[in-house]
């Protein structure tokens, strides 16, 4: 997503101050200052998120029980991961290789664990 | 900034020990997830006796902790260290108010005799006292990890009060951000693992 520069009228209390625009430059163009009104979406995305999964935990779904609260999870994980922990914005082969090979390692665990488990 | 401080370099720094961070709460899902898929009635039962509105509420104000978190980075980075330091002391309260409510919850379940190795929990099926064993374990490490990010983040706030956390020199309150981030993205997945799957 781009970082579009522009004042937006959130909290006109602050004295008017255009404080949504603007971009800070950290490290040449690593990380970008960004606005307060991603960050506002993006909680409200987690919020929307978490009263899916609570109202979803009523019902009987059957195999999916397990398996959509997890997804969900996930999909709430990503939104921080990439909006709040900035990897989004991240440049160079350490940041956007780092999560897949801990994921990759995860999985690979829990794939030996279960095949133990499962057919012991 | 300190021409020998290298912010790249330390958020690198951060993101490793995060991502070791996230093999150590890995391995205790694995856990979970074995033990679950061997006693998956006990497990059940165990989920339902758990306090599922004290969880909805303590996800709710991490999430919004994460929030005044990465806003006060922002408002920081912008020059704006009223703002910041506001923002930052909302995202310790939202801790300590996180904190007060698991540790009300445990007292609940202390005071029902549900706790490690209490006599009325070793009354009951293995995989319950198991579950126990993990909803203890997991969300003590976790509680854990929410203290050391309140002791963290209030030293962050005097730095900033202090001015030696400025519109230039962020870098300390960013990775203290990115390990927040993580302890609200670890309360994630225990939410639904120990509250919301029946």
């Amino acid at each position: 997503m781009s970082l579009p520069i522009g004042a937006s009228t959130y909290l006109p209390s602050l004295g008017g101050r255009d404080i949504f625009g603007g971009e800070g430059i950290f490290e040449g163009s690593r990380v970008k200052t960004i606005r307060y009104r991603t960050y506002v979406l993006v909680w409200l995305g987690l919020i929307v998120l978490t009263g899916i999964t609570v109202s979803l935990a009523g019902m009987n779904l059957r195999s999916l029980s397990i398996f959509l609260p997890l997804l969900i999870a996930a999909a709430k994980s990503g939104l921080v991961l990439s909006y709040f922990m900035h990897l989004r914005y991240e440049t160079g082969l350490f940041f956007k290789l780092m999560i897949p090979i801990v994921l990759a390692t995860l999985t690979i665990f829990i794939g030996l664990t279960f095949t133990d488990v499962a057919f012991r | 900034m300190n021409e020998h401080e290298n912010d790249t370099g330390s958020k690198m720094g951060m993101w490793l020990f995060l991502l070791s961070e996230i093999l150590l709460f890995g391995g205790l899902f694995i856990l979970y997830s074995t033990y679950r898929y061997k006693n998956p009635a006990d497990f059940h039962h165990g989920a339902e006796e758990l306090n599922r509105i004290l969880g909805t509420g303590n996800t709710l104000i991490l999430i919004t902790s994460s929030l005044t978190m990465a806003l006060s980075i922002s408002s920081i980075q912008k020059g704006n260290r009223k703002l910041s330091s506001l923002l930052l002391f909302a995202t310790i309260f939202l801790g300590f108010l996180f904190l007060a409510i698991k540790s009300f919850e445990w007292a609940a379940k202390i005071q029902h005799g549900i706790y490690p190795n209490s006599p009325r929990l070793l009354g009951r099926s293995k995989g319950e006292v198991l579950f126990y064993g993990l909803y203890y374990a997991m969300t003590g490490l976790h509680g854990l990890h929410v203290l050391v990010g309140l002791v963290v983040l209030t030293a962050m706030l005097i730095l900033m009060m202090k001015g030696r956390i400025n519109a230039v020199r962020f870098a300390p309150l960013e990775n203290s951000g990115l390990y927040w981030h993580l302890v609200d993205m670890v309360w994630i997945f225990l939410f639904p693992l120990f509250y919301l799957i029946t």
